[in-house]
Parts: structure tokens; sequence; C-alpha cells
């Protein structure tokens, strides 16, 4: 089948004008061709004699399909393209348009939302549906041949309003600040609410110099650690301790405040975008649980004693450890929330937050570390802290987390109720390890005990997977041996 | 005849001064268009020319916009370097075949063979009670083609420098003049050398907001920058000059400083010059904006005879300043 | 090829062991003899030569419309095939005026073509590696694959396109004739259109300047007696082609643009009165195109009866006949003629192939003079 435009991509064969056996000259019409704009006749560039005709007469085959084979005059046909013939009869029966006639594959799940191919409706009336939160394929249609009308959905979402109107809600209270990117950007960068800033601008429009301004009012009223403070309630709870800037007083409160900001590394503003959309896109719930550590204190003091100092392991290695093993027990925490809902990882890779000395926070993940036996995972995690305070982790470390860990203990936190770094699920918050009276089988001791705290998207699971979760790690760490 | 540093000149005069120049310096340039001989041309740009260099370097042609145009491209392949007059901008688009199918696209069609080393000018603009055929700002147009370079001299040394610099332009260049400028008057400075044609220059320095505009607009919106000085709104006046390619270091630069940007452009606001600064500024500054950026383009209208109609249908310096305003206040 | 060269050429290309190396010599030696690739005649200033009526002469004018008859067959393969894309406009019929006008122009004047291009191409000189390679858009093409079959260019001939707007070219010409006379030069430019685009206000334009400048212009007006579908009698209130341009004061004559010789022969004539300066001169060619308009047009329009009609003066069919009848050619000959127009075309085909592609990279290139180039 000649290609005869840029436009064609098949061709009907309409009429054969030679037959087998016909003598045929470079040049010679031989058949006519319809394409989706005329008839067109089809010249060959051989001489030779017709050998067979490989398309029949009102077949539809692409551009590129043989039609015919033509042998040197004078030469027998044996041995030119024998596979041709099949080649061509088997896309026969293929080459109408499938999907025009074949009916649509059954859908794997009907309740899956996949209604529009099905349901016969106007566009005005599909929107209508969406709006009002309704499947339409659950609407009675009494429109002609079973229509749903607008009358349908109408009485479908007064039927139904409690539940489409909870629906409703929740992003209409979100409101957004109307401000100006330029005022976005410095609110940002010296750790303002935009929410709490008066807006002067037009229709209330919260410009640069209101966010200047609430920074100045600040920095008159919270001479100390402003900055600190700041970031702490915008980004996460651990940089409070990052080591705060010291805004001078007296001068120019506003100047030093925006010199301040103009300091901040790009680090930090990473972290405060991150952590912004993640409060922003993300409904986190909390889960906390605390847990016994005594058979892992023992168990570890017991094991350290015959090692090297650089050997030992702490209990934070364990932590993770049961941690990581935890996540593979339920998957529904372990991996990233996408426009196209919840993805499962297979592999654990543990984030660990590690706040940087300058400011800032990074999260490098253990690769598979529900696989790494535990002195390995000390190793890691000794060798990830101290790269990420020198500013030589890898890409891949950065970026491929499944799930993180923080752990403020080491600086007297007792509880750690974290902000999930996005596209992930779940981030779990580790406190100090303090000593306890703690009840077991009816006596009361004192045991040392660590409180854990789940913060997981409810996008992607609910409660009773996030207490799952928490009683699987409780239940790995008092197996320390295990690990 | 060369006006001296000290002397009061004229937009006209430093254009025709200009050719003069061109004229004598290079045998190759000539200057051919309707009525640039005997009549002197309609603006009288070219008064006087035809005397000192004859009818065959001061052509006039037949009303033929097409003919004449495409005959200065040829003529700009075979060596010469030709000066066209259009006599307006509404009239080139009997030539638009021209000048975009050949002078714009021959250098990339010929896989870079044929390069097109031709300058046209054009009247532009309205202002002058010359109704819907003779007034239109149609630059935006012509600055969407690429392979052609859009000039738009605002200022009495740009009318005397920008042409030996468009001559010596391997491409196509296109200079916009708007009628209302041709009378503007005022002393020539002669210190400023030759100018390059990449760069936007700014009219006026200021710190609170960036006015950005050409051609007929820059007296209007230097006024509005005088007045809102008054109010203690310290505006900065940018004048593109070059239309395309724009000067986006410049653009940026100063909406970087001022954080709020009105782009004035006497041509129409959809799809125009205006909008095309205005989506820079989005596309390149946005997190350094504190206000919506404004426009202040010529009413949508074919513009229209009567007097107060046409000042209606323009920017004017009222508008101008209103709209400084509300990105400030 | 020329023709008194051809015979001994031939028979030293049988023996050659290189047919290409024979083709080369057989090129050089036509050069030496003063035909159209003649470095010592680079100067404008000298006649192109009389058409001559020796054997030799017709044969040369036979082998270049055979190159182009051929070239246009392998286009339309290649098109079929799907590796030549775009419009390809065919003017497999028309080749006496490509031919025969070329005789009479020298390498220092200039072309004007439209997008029915490929024999005034060829004829020009341009090489048909560098044709095949631009429509199969290659960076070895003509215009390095950015124009494809409607924009051939090649500056190095003095070919300016390859104009794929209707009578769009003619006003380019007129400024290159404009640079012709301004500086004295008695170079001229050659600008081809069709008879649809005498319909077109750049043609009247164009005439009227030309003639009013004095300017020197050879309009050549290849009459196939349709503009794409519409024959001449619906597109024009006059068809009297010459007449109408004759109106705006310039010499126009009809030329039978089936017979090469008669083609030439009037561009002999209509150069050498341009060049003295008499101003533009229009030659209206009634020709006829025996292919569709464009590769992708089922030629509904026209009677197959005409189309064989027309064929019966076939130009290479009509030469074909007058060699075999006075120069005693054979089927020898011909069959040997062809052989080497194959060959040719080969490999001509097979190193345009072998093209490299631009790189993408490279997309922005020509935009613009690199000094001035715009974001």
């Amino acid at each position: 089948m000649p290609s005869l435009g840029a436009d064609m991509t098949e061709g009907t064969l309409i009429e054969w004008l030679v037959g087998p056996g016909d003598r045929v000259r470079k040049g010679d019409i031989v058949a006519v061709v319809d394409t989706t704009k005329s008839a067109i006749e089809v010249e060959c560039f051989e001489s030779g004699v017709v050998d067979r005709l490989l398309v029949e007469t009102g077949a539809t085959v692409p551009v590129g399909t043989s039609l015919a084979v033509i042998s040197p005059a004078g030469e027998e046909a044996a041995g030119l393209t024998p596979e041709a013939p099949e080649a061509v009869s088997r896309k026969q029966p293929a080459s109408p348009p499938a999907a025009a006639t074949t009916p649509p594959p059954p859908s794997a799940s009907p309740e899956a939302g996949q209604s529009g191919g099905t349901v016969a409706a106007t566009p005005l009336v599909r929107h209508q549906a969406e709006e009002a939160g309704l499947d339409l394929a659950a609407v009675h249609g009494t429109g002609p041949g079973g229509r749903v009308t607008r009358a349908d959905v109408s009485r479908e979402a007064a039927a139904e309003r409690p539940p489409s109107t909870a629906v409703k809600e929740e992003p209409a209270g979100r409101g957004r600040v109307r401000a100006t990117p330029l005022a976005r950007r410095t609110a940002a960068e010296t750790g303002i609410e935009l929410a709490a800033v008066t807006g002067t601008g037009r229709d209330g429009a919260v410009r640069v110099a209101d966010v200047r301004a609430a920074a100045a009012k600040r920095a008159r009223t919270a001479p100390e650690s402003v900055a600190g403070q700041r970031e702490a309630l915008l980004a996460r709870p651990e940089a409070a301790g990052a080591g705060p800037h010291k805004a001078e007083t007296g001068r120019d409160a506003a100047t030093t405040v925006h010199d301040a900001a103009a300091r901040l590394t790009a680090m930090r503003r990473t972290t405060a975008d991150l952590m912004t959309r993640s409060k922003r896109e993300i409904p986190h719930y909390y889960l906390s649980t605390t847990v016994d550590l005594g058979r892992a204190v023992a168990w570890l003091r017991e094991r350290n004693r015959e090692l090297p100092v650089p050997k030992r392991l702490v209990t934070t290695a364990v932590l993770l450890k049961a941690t990581a093993l935890a996540a593979r027990h339920v998957p529904q925490l372990n991996g990233f929330w996408t426009p196209d809902g919840f993805g499962g990882e297979a592999a654990v890779h543990l984030g660990v937050a590690v706040s940087l000395r300058g400011g800032g926070l990074v999260a490098p993940a253990i690769r598979d570390a529900a696989d790494l036996p535990l002195p390995e995972v000390m190793a890691r995690l000794r060798d990830l802290v101290a790269r990420a305070r020198t500013g030589r982790l890898r890409a891949s470390e950065t970026a491929s987390a499944t799930i993180t860990v923080t752990n403020l203990g080491d600086q007297g936190v007792e509880a750690v109720f974290g902000v999930i770094y996005p596209p992930q699920v779940a981030l779990v918050g580790l406190g100090k390890v303090v000593e306890r009276p703690w009840a077991v089988n009816g006596l009361l001791g004192v045991r040392p005990v660590v409180t854990a705290t789940l913060s997981a998207d409810h996008r992607a699971s609910d409660g009773s997977t996030g207490a799952r979760f928490l009683a699987a790690l409780d239940s790995w760490a008092q197996k320390p041996e295990e690990l | 005849m060369s006006p001296d540093s000290t002397s009061n000149t004229t937009y006209r005069e430093e254009l025709r001064e200009a050719m003069r120049e061109a004229l004598a310096r290079d045998e190759r340039v000539f200057l051919m268009g309707e009525d640039v001989g005997r009549y002197g041309g309609a603006f009288g740009v070219s008064l006087g020319l035809i005397d000192q260099f004859g009818p065959d370097r001061v052509r006039d042609t037949p009303l033929s916009e097409s003919a004449f145009v495409g005959a200065g491209i040829g003529a700009a392949i075979a060596g010469m370097r030709p000066i066209v007059e259009i006599m307006t901008v509404n009239f080139s688009l009997l030539a638009l075949d021209q000048i975009l199918n050949n002078a714009a696209t021959l250098l990339h069609m010929s896989g870079g063979q044929v390069a097109v080393p031709l300058v046209i000018r054009m009247t532009t603009g309205a202002g002058r009670r010359l109704a819907a055929q003779h007034s239109h700002s149609l630059e935006g147009w012509y600055a969407h083609i690429p392979g052609i370079r859009v000039l738009a001299p605002a200022t009495l040394e740009d009318a005397r420098y920008m042409l030996a610099s468009a001559l010596a332009d391997p491409d196509p260049v296109l200079i916009f003049e708007h009628g209302s400028l041709y009378n503007l008057s005022g002393q020539l400075d002669t210190g400023c050398g030759p100018v390059d044609l990449d760069t936007a220059a700014i009219r006026r320095p200021g710190n609170d907001v960036s006015l950005i505009t050409h051609g007929g607009s820059l007296g209007k919106t230097l006024q509005a920058a005088d007045r809102l000085a008054e109010e203690g709104i310290d505006a900065e006046v940018i004048d593109l000059r070059t239309l395309r390619p724009l000067d986006d270091t410049t653009i940026l630069g100063s909406v970087r400083r001022t954080h709020r940007a009105v782009v004035i452009d006497e041509g129409w606001r959809t799809a125009g010059l205006s909008a095309e600064v205005a989506t820079r500024i989005a596309e390149q500054g946005f997190y350094d904006l504190d206000a919506p950026v404004e426009r202040v383009c010529g009413a949508e209208v074919p513009t229209p005879y009567a007097a107060q109609l046409e000042e209606a249908a323009l920017p004017q310096t009222d508008g101008i300043a209103a709209a400084a305003r509300r990105t400030v206040g | 090829m020329t023709a008194r060269a051809a015979k001994p050429q031939s028979a030293k290309a049988r023996s050659g062991k290189d047919g290409k190396a024979a083709r080369h010599a057989s090129r050089s030696k036509k050069a030496a003899t003063g035909k159209r690739q003649d470095p010592s005649r680079a100067h404008a200033g000298e006649p192109a030569p009389e058409p001559s009526e020796a054997a030799g002469h017709r044969h040369g004018l036979l082998r270049d419309m055979l190159l182009i008859r051929r070239f246009e067959e392998r286009c339309v393969e290649l098109y079929s095939g799907g590796k030549v894309r775009g419009f390809v406009h065919l003017c497999i019929g028309e080749e006496a005026v490509s031919v025969g006008v070329h005789r009479a122009l020298t390498p220092q004047d200039a072309v004007v073509s439209t997008y029915r291009e490929h024999g005034h191409a060829l004829a020009r000189g341009l090489p048909a590696e560098a044709l095949f390679a631009e429509m199969l858009g290659r960076v070895t093409g003509c215009s390095r694959g950015r124009g494809g079959s409607m924009h051939l260019f090649d500056a190095s001939h003095r070919f300016y396109g390859g104009h794929a707007i209707v009578a769009g070219g003619l006003p380019v010409a007129t400024g290159l004739a404009l640079a012709d006379r301004m500086r004295g030069t008695d170079r001229l430019v050659c600008c081809l259109f069709g008879d649809g685009a005498m319909a077109e206000g750049e043609f009247h334009e164009t005439a009227n300047l030309a003639a009013l400048w004095d300017l020197p212009l050879l309009f050549v007006c290849e009459n196939n007696l349709y503009a794409m579908g519409t024959p001449l009698a619906r597109e024009h209130a006059n068809i009297d082609l010459a007449a109408r341009a004759a109106s705006y004061g310039m010499t126009a004559w009809v030329v039978d643009g089936m017979d090469v010789l008669a083609v030439e022969r009037a561009a002999h004539k209509a150069v050498r009165a341009v060049r003295d300066g008499v101003g533009p001169v229009f030659l209206e060619m009634r020709t006829y195109r025996f292919r569709a308009h464009s590769m992708y047009d089922p030629d509904l329009y026209r009677d197959k009866a005409e189309v064989e009609h027309w064929k019966e003066r076939d130009p290479i069919a009509l030469l074909l006949g007058r060699v075999r009848a006075e120069d005693g050619f054979t089927d020898a000959d011909e069959e040997r003629l062809e052989e080497e127009v194959a060959l040719q075309l080969d490999q001509a085909l097979a190193a345009a192939e072998q093209g490299e592609l631009e790189p993408v990279s490279d997309l922005l290139k020509f935009v613009s003079t690199p000094t001035g180039e715009v974001s």
C-alpha cells in the first residue's frame, strides 16, 4: 500500500486492474485505492509478471503492506516472499478497526468509578454529577434510552446530601491567603505565617511591605530566637533545637530581620517549602505508644560488653530496625502518595531525619533497612549522619526514602509529632529513652521506655492501620535478638 | 546641514540625516518607496535627498507594496543594502507576504545560504486623526515573527543612530516610526555614539514601579512618571527600543528592583506585545512581583476619527499614572 | 553532457573500469567545449552559444530531459515508500522548458523558481544527490533539509528557490534584477512561474515594476493549462497570457513548450534582448504536466484522454524521434543513455541516503545570522 500523502495511514483496495499472469511495466497503473481523500491510482515500480495478489478488493490495509508479488519477467515465482500472503491474511480479519466492533472489555471493578464510558449522559449532566459527588453509574436514568438527565442527578443528589456536602466542605474550609508572589517568598524566607499578616493591598492582598512589617514587629516583641521559633512553626518541631538565629535588637529591626532572611540557606528554603506543602496537602493523623525497652537495653548492654566502642550498638539502631520491619509488616504505610492514589513500595528505604548545623534538615535513606542486620543498620546510620553533616550525600540517598524516622531523643524531647515528607505517607517520631515506673504482670518496676509517635497520611491509611504498625514496632522492639 | 549638538533639531530631521549619512557612506545603500523622491516622503522624512543622491538611489516606486518590498529583498540578496520605506504600517499588510514568507524566512528555508540584509522603515501609530486605515500600531505583529528584528526609535538619538546599526545587521530589520514623533524636537546628544540593537533603555530610573513602553507612548509615560513623582511614587521608565528580540535582562532587572510593572502599548491588548512583555515578567519574575502586572493599551476598536474618541482609544498620561498607582497603592 | 563529446566519451565510459570516472571525464570535456559550466566564461559579458543543430547538442538536451524525468520517477517511488514527505510537485511532461531555458543562461545569471522546480534545479546544474538529500531531509541536502521539495536553494548556482507562495518569488526576482541594473552588470534574472501566478497581484505589480524600470528580467511562464485543478479558462478572463504581459509594455512571445529546440531558440533570443537592455521579456511556454498536481492528487479535474493526447507530444519522445530520424540514434544508444542516467541516479540516491540528519540541537540555527541571533 503506497503512502500517497502525509496523513495517509491506510488505504482500501477498490479495484485490481491486473491479475495473476498479467505482464506489467514500470509505471503501469495496477490498482485503485481509496484513501480518506479520494480514489487514487496505484502504479508499480517494477516490470514483470504479476505472480499473485496479496490483498483482496475491499480490504483496508496499512501503508507499507505488500499488495502483490511481481516476478521479473521470465522467472519463476518460486521463492519470492513466501511469508507475505500469510502475513496479510492474518492481518485481514484484524484490520477493520477492532475497537469499533469488539465490545469493550468488562471492567475489573465496576465500583471503581469508571462509569463514564458506559452511562449515557451529556457533558453538562456529567459535570453536575461530578459537582455533586455522584457516581453516574449508580443514578437511574429516566431519559430516552435510559439516558441520565439533570433531573435524575438533582434527585439523587438531594437524597445523598449528607455525604456529598461533607466532601465539599473540607476544601472550602482551607482558605488560601491572598498574597503577592513576592510576599509569599519573603514570608517563607523570614518565617512569617502569611495567614497571620493583615494585607493592605487590593482586596486585602498581603504584600511584601505587610510581611516586612510583621517581621519587624516580631523582632521587637521577641528578640531572642525569633527565626528559630518561627521556622519551627512552619517547618518541623525539631528545628527549634537546631540553633536559632539571633536577631539583633534595637537599630532598625525590619532591616535586621530582612538581612537575617537573606542569610538563610537554600536548604532552609527547601525544607520550608516541603513542610509547608506537607501541612497543606496531607491530612495528618497521629498515634502514640510507649515502648518498653527493658529487654532491648539489657540485650544491648550484654552484646556491647565484648565490642570495641566504634562497633557498639545504640537503642536507636534497634528502634530503626524495628520500624523498618513494622513498615514491611504494614505496607500501607510504606510508599508514596501520587495523584493516582497510594502506591506501596516493596523495599523499605528508611529515611532518617538529620538536622544540619547550619539550619535545615535532610532525611537520607538507609536503603533496604528491613533486610540489613542490626550492626549494618548501625554502621549505615553513623555513616549517613556523618556524611549528611558534611554535605556528602548521594542523590539516591536523599530522594529514595519510603518512610522516615525522626529521633529527637538525644535532645531531651519526650515525644515527637513530626511532619510527613511528601510524597511519603508516614513518619515515626522517637523521643528520649527515659526510665519510668512500669507494670509487668501486675508487678511494678522501673523500666527504660520510649514514646514512638506515628504521623500518617489519612488519605492513604486509617487509624487502625497505624495502630497495627505501632504494635508491630513494639513487638519487634521486644525481640532484639531477632533483629 | 547636520545640526550640531547645541541647535534644536527634530526626529524627522534626524531620520533624514541618518539616511543621508548612510547613502553618502555606502554605495550599496539606496532608498526606495512611494513618493520618497520628488515628493520628499509622505511625512517629509526624505525631503531633499533626491537632489543629493539622484533618482536611482532615492527611488520612487509605483503603489505596489508587495513588488517594491520584494524588490528590496531581492536587491539585498544580491548584495545591495536597500532601505525600503512603506508609507504606513497599514499599507505594509499589502507586503506581508514578502516580509513574512520571504524576508524573514529565506535564510532558514535555504539552510543558511540566503541572507536578507534589508531595512524597512514605516510609520506606525495613531494620534493624528488619520482614522482606521492609517493609524494602527501593528509592530507587535511583526515582533511575533522569528527572522526579523523590530525597532521602535522613540528619541532623537535613536532616530539618528539606529539606522546605521540596522544597516549593519545581516538580517531584515523593520523600523517603526511613530507618526506623532516626527515633530519631536530638542537637542541631539551627539555623544551617545553608535547604538546597539539588543538593549532596552532606562529613560528614567526609579524604585517603586517599572513603566515599560516604546515608541509613541514614551513621552506620555515620562509625563506620567513626573506626575507620580509629585505624589511620592518613584517610577522607572523603560523604553524597549527593540521589540524583537526583547531585552529580558533590562526588563526583569528593573522589575526585580521595583517589584511592580505597568506595560504601556498603543497596540491592542489582546494577544499583543504588552501580553508578551507581561508574560515574560510572570514567567521569569513571578516571585519578585508584589502586585499584578498592569497593562495600558489601545482600546479594542479600529482607530476612530473624532478627536475625543481617538484620544480615548489610546493610552494617555492619566491612565498610565492610574495604573501605576494601582500597583503601588 | 554535451553532444559533441558524447560519442567518443560514452565509448570511453564503456571501456573504462569505473563509470563514475568516465562521467567525470565527460563533464570536464563538456566544460572544455565551452558549454554551460565553463569557468572561462565566468563573466557575464559573453552571449550564450547559439543553439546548435548538431546531433551532439541534441543528444545533450535529450540526456538532460531524461535525467529530470527519471529523477522525478524516483521521487514518486521515494514518496510512495514514505521516505519523502510534504508536498511534492512533479514536472514530468514539462522537461523541455527546464532544459531549453537554462541552456540560454550563464552561471552569473540568477534563477528564481516555484515549488515545481526539480527540473529547473537539475537543469541549472544542482547535483541530483543534493536534491535527493534535501527531499530525504538530510543535512547534506541543498537546503540542509530545511526546505524540502518545494524549497530547493543553491546560492553557489545563484538558484534562489524554490518558492511555494504562488507568485511570491516574482518580486524577489525583480530585486535581484534591480541590483544588477544599479550596478551596471549585464547579468539577468530568470524567473519561472505558472499560469496560476498570473492571476496573483504580485505578478502584475512585478510586471509593471520591471517594465517601468527596464529591469533585466526574463519572465518564463510555464502555462500547463491548470492552476492546481482549475483550467486556464476558469481562472483568467483573457487566456492570452502573452498578450496580458505585453500590455505592461514588455516583449512577449508564445513558445511551444513541448519542443525543447523551440524553447531553447526562444530563450536565447529573449536573453539576448534582455542583455541588450530592452527591459524584461516574457515567454509563455505552452506545456503540460502529465502527472497530477501533487503526489496526493486524484487528478479528477481533467480527462484521461486529454492527458493521453498531450503525451503524444511528450518532449522526450519528440526529440527522440528527431534524433532517430536525423542523427541515426539507435535503440542501443537509447538503452545506453538510460543506463547512464540510471547509474547516475543510483549513485546520487545512494549517496543522499548516506547523508546525516541535522541534530535537533541545531534547530534554532538559520533563523538569523549568528551575530544577531534572536533569543
